[in-house]
């Protein structure tokens, strides 16, 4: 199959995940992505590592986020390495970078220096908080992104301190925003010839992110409000949420709490079951946790699942990755960085014609293609 | 100039996955129609998953579907059927979200949709994927956060597994098959040809934890241990996470525990010279962190921190985020009109395109508000309205 973005070319000016997570997606769909790194120490995500897992000389970490990628280094200060890159911007279709507002373009490489050397360019842009206003040059940190932007009020019970997701959910979202901005540009761009000039924040994504709750917000003038039991969404009613039982936890979706009641077996929750679920939420979810507690997950589940309410087991990912329904989704790839060393990964999630998008290439070693890269575009 | 703005889109989605694709399309300028069974329309509409309500409907409805017509069908009845196959003729891109076989038992699988219109993007969510053991189970937030090992990663260690409390799992697969049907569309435009798209909420999910899953692949499947005190992330060192003041939360990233125990007068700290120490022994720097912090307020300390450049910031709630001057400077506001005259404020779209936000005014639509208006531009003169 011939991927949808084949013959694209990016030039990836980015750092860490928010960019970098962009540029991996593209590379995916079929562009040819190149990194643009400097000499020597090249991206700062190279270095940072998690749990010490190394490749080489590159972190397990680097590795994930830049497979199926190639790497060109250049010092921008340098101004025969800053014409060369000039050179090669004119071969490229989308631009990406993700530096603090002011840095490209001190460089020389703002929209509109590129756009005079390209006029079909689609330069991509991720900052932390825009570029206006007293936020603009504070660091685009995922967790500080979480702190300020009302997040940490919709997880974790209510009784607790605000707690942030433990993933890094600014620089994810923001980063699939940068592509779908990029993506609807060089569809304009095929049909009529246009470039564009695509920018999203950290702070922009992660207050869309919460567009249901914010318009909940507004329309109410009330916070949401994290149950003090057991709390799944801030904007739900019981029994939505984790329940610890006899042997492990299950996770219990909206359900009608009559249903509930009756599959398993609680005249409490029965006379509890008339009353309204927002505004007794947390009475109703107490009944539900000594309840569930009395039993393994099977029974409960077996009960809940005859009636087809919605309920699972909550798995971790050892538990997970050994089911045969995980193994089916065939998420994993293996990836070989050379003769002796392989890596297992993730692939893309989207499926295109019924096939996954797989691909094998590893990230790339600092600067291995710049030579390739100058000779293909006759860059001096 | 919006980008998408020739494009149609029939939407026969639900509550959010799909829906929150084709709002973003709608929102690039993308003319999105929502197909919806007369009686009740999108279950997003009744189903009742918040108390607060506008026009009889939730907010989440209005939220998500903003800027949207709706046209309403009957799929079992072959009249109405017949005008949903002439709307897809004319139609770049069809989107749904039903369970695997529900829209081939619709008569409107892949195949018979190309046969009608070759060049369409046909794209599908499903919650785990259209075969293998778990096709049947129901596509839903919590239950895909709770299979996925997504909840062992929030929260202290002491603490049960803990969901995400927005709906991350429908809005991450939204945003892929946005991107899938977008790359489709663009190979559309310079090839002519159509495409089948899909993702699960399973695989976008699993997706969204790359970083930290691809550790557990190549590290002897270790699970993941999350911090006892204040975790941020299970698998950053100290101090990352958020800490109690004598008023107000406060915000702590990465950085050298050493130097941050100078800028806070935190002596306890000066002790963990060795860098390796600040992921081992991380619980004991963070009570240590803790124990410091709640002695002043959180204005105190933030001044501290960032007249050295440490990367900390100050946890808000909304009311706090909307009162400031910040948030205001970016303009995230958006006020859309419902035809019946109502004012809803809601949040716009978050990408900058050619240095505009991009806005629209239209709020979400009554159930089959458009169907006549889109029967006429459409059907007109077709002789199945005869």
């Amino acid at each position: 199959m011939e991927l949808p973005l084949k013959g694209i070319i990016v030039l990836e000016f980015c750092q860490y995940l928010s960019g970098p997570s962009a540029g991996l997606r593209l590379a995916d769909l079929g562009a040819r992505v190149i990194k643009i790194e400097r000499p020597e120490i090249g991206e700062a995500g190279r270095s940072l590592s998690i749990k010490n897992l190394w490749v080489g000389s590159d972190s397990l970490l680097f590795h994930t986020i830049n497979r199926n990628k190639e790497s060109y280094t250049a010092n921008l200060k340098n101004a025969e390495e800053l014409a060369a890159i000039k050179q090669l911007i004119k071969h490229a279709h989308i631009i990406t970078h993700n530096f603090r507002p002011g840095v490209m373009e001190k460089s020389g490489l703002g929209y509109e220096a590129v756009k005079a050397i390209n006029p079909g360019i689609i330069y991509a842009e991720v900052s932390g908080y825009g570029k206006n206003g007293p936020w603009k040059d504070l660091p685009g940190q995922d967790l500080l992104i979480q702190a300020i932007s009302g997040l940490t009020y919709t997880t974790g019970n209510a009784n607790q301190s605000p707690i942030p997701f433990g993933i890094s959910i600014a620089d994810m979202i923001c980063g699939e925003h940068l592509v779908q901005g990029i993506l609807a540009s060089l569809i304009r761009k095929a049909k009529k010839g246009v470039g564009a000039h695509i920018e999203v924040s950290l702070l922009e994504s992660l207050l869309d992110f919460q567009f249901e709750l914010l318009t909940t917000y507004f329309a109410s003038n009330k916070q949401p409000e994290r149950s003090l039991i057991n709390n799944g969404n801030p904007l739900l009613s019981a029994p939505y949420g984790i329940y610890q039982t006899k042997d492990g936890y299950i996770a219990i979706a909206m359900v009608n709490l009559l249903q509930l009641a009756e599959a398993i077996e609680s005249d409490a929750l029965a006379k509890a079951a008339v009353k309204n679920p927002f505004e007794y939420r947390d009475d109703i979810k107490q009944i539900c946790a000594d309840h569930l507690l009395t039993n393994t997950s099977q029974h409960w589940l077996n009960k809940l699942h005859a009636i087809d309410l919605w309920a699972i087991e909550v798995l971790d990912w050892q538990k997970l990755t050994t089911l045969p329904a995980y193994q089916q989704l065939q998420i994993e790839q293996v990836i070989a960085i050379d003769e002796q060393q392989k890596i297992i990964t993730t692939r893309c999630p989207i499926r295109i014609n019924g096939e996954r998008l797989l691909s094998n290439k590893s990230a790339p070693l600092l600067g291995a293609d710049t030579e390739k890269i100058k000779q293909e575009f006759q860059i001096a | 100039m919006k980008p998408l703005e020739d494009i149609v889109v029939l939407d026969f989605s639900q509550f959010l996955s799909g829906p929150s694709a084709t709002l973003r399309l709608a929102d690039m300028g993308a003319t999105v129609i929502k197909i919806e069974r007369p009686e009740g329309g999108d279950i997003c509409r009744q189903l009742y998953v918040s108390d607060v309500m506008i026009e009889g409907e939730s907010t989440i409805f209005h939220a998500i579907n903003r800027n949207k017509q709706s046209y309403a069908a009957d799929l079992k009845n072959p009249d109405d059927l017949a005008k949903i196959k002439l709307l897809l003729q004319q139609a770049d891109v069809m989107l749904h979200n039903f369970r695997p076989g529900v829209i081939e038992r619709l008569g409107l699988s892949y195949e018979v949709v190309k046969a009608i219109n070759p060049g369409i993007v046909y794209a599908e969510i499903s919650g785990y994927g259209s075969d293998g053991d778990w096709k049947h189970l129901p596509g839903q937030d919590l239950l895909l956060q709770s299979v996925s090992g997504l909840t062992w990663l929030t929260n202290n260690q002491n603490e049960s597994p803990t969901p995400m409390g927005v709906s991350v799992a429908d809005i991450l697969a939204g945003a892929h098959i946005s991107q899938a049907i977008l790359a489709a569309l663009y190979k559309k435009a310079i090839s002519g040809q159509g495409s089948q798209v899909s993702v699960s909420m399973l695989e976008s999910v699993m997706n969204f934890q790359f970083e930290l899953i691809t550790c557990f692949y190549n590290d002897g499947n270790e699970l993941p241990v999350r911090s006892a005190v204040n975790n941020g992330n299970a698998y950053l060192q100290a101090p990352y996470g958020i800490y109690a003041t004598q008023e107000g939360f406060l915000a702590l990233a990465m950085g050298d525990i050493v130097q941050l125990g100078n800028i806070l007068d935190c002596t306890a700290l000066s002790a963990y010279t060795n860098a390796a120490d600040w992921f081992t022994l991380r619980d004991e720097i963070k009570s240590h962190l803790a124990d410091h912090l709640i002695t002043k307020d959180a204005a105190y300390w933030l001044g501290k921190l960032q007249a050295a450049g440490y990367w900390a910031a100050k946890v808000f709630n909304y009311d706090q985020l909307t009162e400031h001057e910040g948030y205001k400077a970016i303009n995230m506001e958006l006020f859309v009109n419902t035809s019946n005259g109502l004012q809803i404020k809601t949040t716009r779209c978050p990408i900058k395109i050619d240095g505009e936000i991009l806005l629209a005014t239209k709020g979400a639509p009554l159930l089959g508000e458009h169907t006549d208006a889109i029967n006429n531009k459409y059907l007109a003169q077709n002789e199945v309205l005869s």
